[in-house]
């Protein structure tokens, strides 16, 4: 779950780590009054939006008067925002972050996040701060330091001083740095966050050390004992599909094409977008509807999947474990009738009652179209697909 | 003797009593799994399903000779219950349980290298369908019917999609010796090629099929150790190739988060390995099969 730059700083703050001073605006006006309190004569106006790289887009403004401020806002507020990590369908602003100006003299890059290799936190640190790490890591690998974390003892100050000369920070910085970054560790572990970036980390003009930007995220399976963090949840920054979903216990992830999928378990799921693509067409979701799909669920998952109206055909792929073929092929059954669905259907069954959920869909009399294997079910819904195609057209 | 379990196999449940632990433990004793009894805090000395609950792991491994165990204790708690395994002296342990925080399983695996390794437990999972030994004994929640005894070693970490790949393989007259779920969470108790090392040295493993996903460097890993150190042959299928990149496919590990993570980039790293590669996956089966005729 990723959570706001402001808020990402609140936390921070917390923690011992220094932030330029700023405040949260809904209004242009609201800005202006931040602006005020903030007092000085430069500020930052700053889109909220769970995205990096909004500078390039646009989301950053710098302001030399209160005037500026409230243009600034209120050309970024109710805006959508696209940058190269949100997608073409961007994000909306409805906030905006003013921040007082800040002296810079150099910029840092820093971070913390969980490595899967070995299996421990990574800190992640450069002298070259400001652009995307991604990039860094192409053109200029040997400028970043990696220093991992062993999980019995956690972060050693010998591991921050190391971090810090190898960022280049002078000696009488040092004590700030041990503070800042392990202010960073303590709530990366005490929150259950799986990851936490400054970028830039900011060394200012009188000599202090600054996080001008913070993101984080945090692992959704810690959500249950970390209450506060899961309240800083931003639906309006989710795919409201995705929202809707989640709040059904189902996992939905919208994608470009056509075909509609509801399949049980997450690498079958993936595996049967793949045929549908070797099969020649692209599929409209992924969406598990995972292993107790009573027919409630089948029918919310159906809803969901026929809510995108891109979808020209929906396949339904189940390899009955835990389930059983023959709820699935009620709820299956249930779905259609309750809906009034205008795409083809096409459905596969395996695994667990397979002849019983087989027989009810055929003696159900509705027009579904039944498969045995999975190429022939995503064959036979690519087909589907194009015959809706071709009769429109026609 | 196929890896990890087999008939003879004492096998406890973790989470006996409890509604979900209830259902697979029948489930597996219906199978044929040599299920001793199992483990719910506070209710030792009680009968379920005709066998004995014993109030921690330690006991049922000085009472019942547990071996392995099999873990349904809900997220929260679950870590613990693997640390609580581990310490007792279970040697192989399972856990099912979907949803257990990264930082705890950072803590178990930690905790699990402090053991000499002669003695260390091997844990599966968490976030998976299971081990099965076909026709011998299951220590997990799939359905068994769809197994057969043979021998192709299978490594994967999606339950619905092993299915897949079992039942495909059974149309073609093929049966399994082992088929190890190592599940979908970013950090788990065992990766590809940890499971690689044990079905290379099994006997009744004659062909590895290996089912991946987007995400994590596992597979390639697993398919440079098959290079260095393995004479049997591999076959992978790796999901995802429609996946895009930065978003979670279901399993909380499957994210293309960074390069060499999407599944054509794995395609073509694992084919430079020398791995056979099932194109789709419905060809699983049948590029089993053509690798295990070569064998003859």
């Amino acid at each position: 779950m990723d959570i706001h730059e402001y808020q990402a700083k609140e936390l921070l703050s917390g923690y011992g780590v220094k932030i330029a001073e700023g405040g949260i605006a809904h209004t242009p006006e609201e800005a202006v009054q931040r602006a005020r309190e903030i007092g000085g004569n430069i500020w930052v106006v700053k889109a909220q939006i769970h995205s990096g790289a909004r500078g390039k887009a646009g989301g950053i403004k710098i302001c030399k008067t209160l005037d500026e401020v409230n243009v600034a806002t209120g050309e970024l507020l109710h805006k959508v925002l696209v940058t190269h990590q949100t997608g073409a369908a961007g994000k909306l602003c409805d906030k905006v972050y003013v921040e007082a100006g800040t002296d810079i003299k150099k910029e840092l890059y820093f971070c913390f996040l969980v490595d899967r290799i070995s299996e421990r936190i990574v800190m992640v640190g450069s002298a070259e701060g400001g652009m995307e790490i991604e990039e860094l890591a192409e053109t200029n690998p040997d400028a970043i330091t990696k220093i991992y974390i062993e999980p019995a003892v956690g972060l050693q100050d010998y591991q921050v001083r190391e971090m810090a000369f190898a960022m280049g920070l002078a000696p009488e910085l040092m004590s700030h740095a041990v503070k800042t970054i392990k202010g960073c560790y303590r709530a990366l572990r005490d929150l259950d966050a799986n990851m936490l970036e400054i970028n830039p980390l900011v060394i200012t003009g009188a000599n202090e050390l600054i996080a001008l930007d913070a993101k984080m995220g945090f692992d959704e399976n810690a959500l249950f004992r970390r209450a506060k963090i899961a309240d800083l949840r931003d639906k309006t920054q989710e795919d409201p599909r995705e929202t809707a979903a989640g709040d059904h216990g189902l996992s939905y992830v919208g994608l470009d094409g056509d075909i509609g999928c509801m399949i049980n378990g997450a690498g079958l799921a993936m595996a049967t977008m793949d045929m549908i693509k070797l099969a020649g067409g692209e599929p409209a979701n992924f969406l598990d509807v995972g292993g107790g799909a009573s027919a409630e669920r089948t029918e919310k998952a159906f809803r969901l999947v026929l809510a995108d109206t891109n979808v020209k055909a929906m396949l339904v792929n189940i390899f009955a474990g835990i389930n059983r073929c023959d709820w699935i092929a009620q709820g299956v059954v249930q779905a259609v009738k309750n809906i009034d669905m205008k795409v083809p259907l096409i459905v596969r069954l395996s695994g667990t009652n397979v002849e019983e959920g087989r027989r009810i869909i055929a003696e159900s009399g509705l027009p579904i179209i039944t498969a045995e294997t999975l190429a022939e079910a995503a064959e036979k819904a690519v087909a589907a697909r194009n015959q809706v195609v071709a009769n429109q057209g026609a | 003797m196929a890896i990890f379990i087999n008939e003879t196999t004492k096998i406890i449940v973790q989470g006996f009593t409890g509604k979900i632990g209830t259902f697979h433990a029948q489930d597996m004793i219906n199978y044929g799994s040599n299920v001793v009894g199992g483990v719910t805090p506070g209710k030792g000395g009680q009968k379920h399903l005709d066998r004995p609950v014993f109030n921690t792991v330690r006991e049922a491994v000085e009472l019942a000779g547990a071996e392995a165990s099999i873990i349904f204790v809900p997220p929260a708690f679950a870590a613990d219950s693997i640390m609580e395994a581990a310490a007792a002296g279970i040697k192989y342990c399972v856990a099912i349980t979907d949803g257990i925080p990264t930082q705890d399983m950072m803590q178990v695996k930690n905790f699990l290298r402090r053991f000499p390794k002669e003695e260390r437990m091997v844990l599966t999972g968490p976030n998976c369908a299971g081990t099965i030994t076909p026709e011998r004994s299951m220590l997990g929640i799939m359905p068994g019917h769809i197994y057969m005894r043979g021998n192709v070693g299978v490594v994967g970490r999606s339950g619905t999609l092993g299915y897949e790949a079992a039942d495909q393989m059974k149309r073609l007259g093929i049966g399994i010796s082992t088929s190890v779920g190592i599940g979908g969470d970013p950090i788990n108790g065992s990766s590809h090629r940890d499971i690689f090392e044990k079905f290379e040295q099994d006997d009744e493993t004659k062909v590895i099929l290996m089912i991946g996903e987007i995400g994590g460097p596992q597979e390639v890993d697993a398919g440079m150790f098959a290079r260095e150190n393995m004479k049997k042959p591999v076959v992978a299928y790796i999901a995802g190739l429609t996946a895009p990149e930065g978003r979670r496919m279901g399993h909380a590990g499957a994210i293309i988060s960074s390069a060499g993570e999407s599944a054509a980039e794995k395609v073509a790293m694992l084919r430079d390995l020398g791995v056979t590669i099932s194109p789709t996956p419905s060809a699983m089966g049948e590029t089993v099969a053509k690798v295990l005729a070569g064998l003859k």
